[in-house]
């Protein structure tokens, strides 16, 4: 049987659950041998060349971009693991939710106390930029998600044994230590 | 110790004297029942609904029934647990829990209960209410983002006349615990220590005393809520 391929992401996240999946150490050459890698920052494989067994994704959906990509995955992926605070309930991006758009925007481009290059006040409005939604949605209000690893970020322990159990079909044990949500 | 009784938690034999609360006897029987509202010394409110337990068929809450004699309580079934869980998912999408960046994060009972029942998700949509901040206070801050309405500060912190610092305010959804202005400028420092102790959650928070304990030696980084009522 050929191997399982693993995609990764991250959406409105920060790059710490992926820094957790790094901090497996020396486990990280036992996953290379477990599984292939297709799209993720990796290997930097920008966009699916093949069907993929397992997508994670950190991080939830604050703009256009992050849903597309997400849905992507949805679609490439045979299951998907929300891994993390930020995609399983929004995290820290989601602190603005309840604030309105506008607000958040003249707050960052033109009246936080540590804007001073924007002379001209112009908010970013370029159609390349995707656009910001009315707040940050957990992952599994979008997309059906299959599992779910909290914590901020995932301690490495966890996102491992999740892992393993998910290949080999091994029932996953829990240790209290592990799932935190901070 | 005449009027000491016979009941069972979940099948086991337990004695504790007639009209102590079923949470209480149970803990004195070494037998965990979780709450978010009880408090011991407080008269009881049965408000979280998170200590329900199962007596003759009917779910009642053990913080408000009294233990009678031959009495069978069941608490750990799959039912009652799912039950709990249930609720604890419905106080974290009714507020705005975000654990990663609150202070109370490793000593907060609500979260403590999250890892036991072993809550991944939610399974309700995530409410984002609109909630504010008092922190016009000298001694603590009053986040009404985690508050969850348990009474605890109400009932326990008051001054020399017995007068309660909190107060609710407003009905319906829109019911908050609030701070009361006057009497707040004349809390003592342990008078905020013991407001933040008491509180299930982050919602109250004494000033300049955040992120004391470091990650690994909170209280519940290691052992799991009411391993300390365990025999």
């Amino acid at each position: 049987m050929s191997k399982p391929i693993l995609a990764t992401t991250s959406l409105a996240g920060c790059f710490g659950c992926h820094m957790s999946i790094l901090d497996i150490d020396e486990r990280i050459l036992t996953l290379i041998e477990l599984v292939e890698f297709n799209k993720s920052p990796v290997d930097d494989i920008k966009t699916f060349t093949k069907p993929v067994d397992i997508g994670i994704i950190e991080g939830g959906c604050c703009n256009s971009e992050n849903v597309e990509v997400l849905r992507s995955f949805r679609k490439n992926c045979k299951i998907l693991i929300s891994l993390g605070e930020c995609a399983i309930m929004g995290g820290l991006p989601a602190l603005r939710n309840g604030i309105p758009i506008e607000e958040c925007l003249h707050e960052a481009y033109i009246g936080g106390p540590t804007v001073q290059l924007n002379t001209d006040h112009i908010l970013p409005n370029d159609d390349e930029l995707p656009m910001l939604l009315d707040r940050v949605y957990p992952c599994h209000e979008i997309v059906k998600i299959d599992y779910f690893l909290p914590g901020c970020p995932p301690r490495a322990d966890l996102i491992w044994d999740a892992l393993v159990a998910l290949i080999t079909g091994d029932p996953l044990k829990l240790p209290y230590e592990v799932v935190k949500f901070d | 110790m005449s009027n000491l009784i016979k009941f069972k938690i979940d099948g086991v034999e337990c004695m504790a004297e007639a009209g102590t609360y079923i949470i209480e006897a149970a803990k004195k029987n070494g037998v965990y029942i979780p709450t978010l509202c009880n408090m011991p010394n407080l008269k009881p409110k049965g408000s979280c609904r998170i200590c329900t337990v199962k007596i003759n068929g009917r779910l009642m809450t053990s913080c408000t029934t009294p233990v009678a004699d031959g009495m069978e309580i069941e608490s750990t079934s799959a039912e009652i647990s799912e039950l709990r869980k249930s609720i604890i998912e419905l106080l974290f999408v009714s507020g705005n829990h975000f654990c990663p960046s609150c202070e109370k994060s490793g000593n907060c009972e609500l979260q403590a209960l999250g890892y036991l029942y072993q809550m991944m998700v939610p399974r309700f949509p995530f409410d984002f209410p609109v909630k504010g901040i008092d922190a016009s206070s000298p001694k603590i801050i009053k986040d009404q983002n985690r508050c969850i309405l348990c009474k605890r500060c109400i009932k326990s912190i008051k001054d020399a006349e017995d007068r309660s610092f909190f107060a609710f305010r407003g009905r319906g959804n829109h019911l908050e615990v609030v701070l009361d202005a006057e009497l707040a400028s004349t809390m003592t420092d342990a008078q905020a220590e013991e407001a933040m102790r008491n509180c299930p959650v982050g919602s109250i928070i004494v000033k300049e005393k955040g992120f004391a304990i470091p990650i690994g030696k909170r209280k519940f980084d290691h052992n799991p809520i009411g391993s300390n009522v365990k025999v």
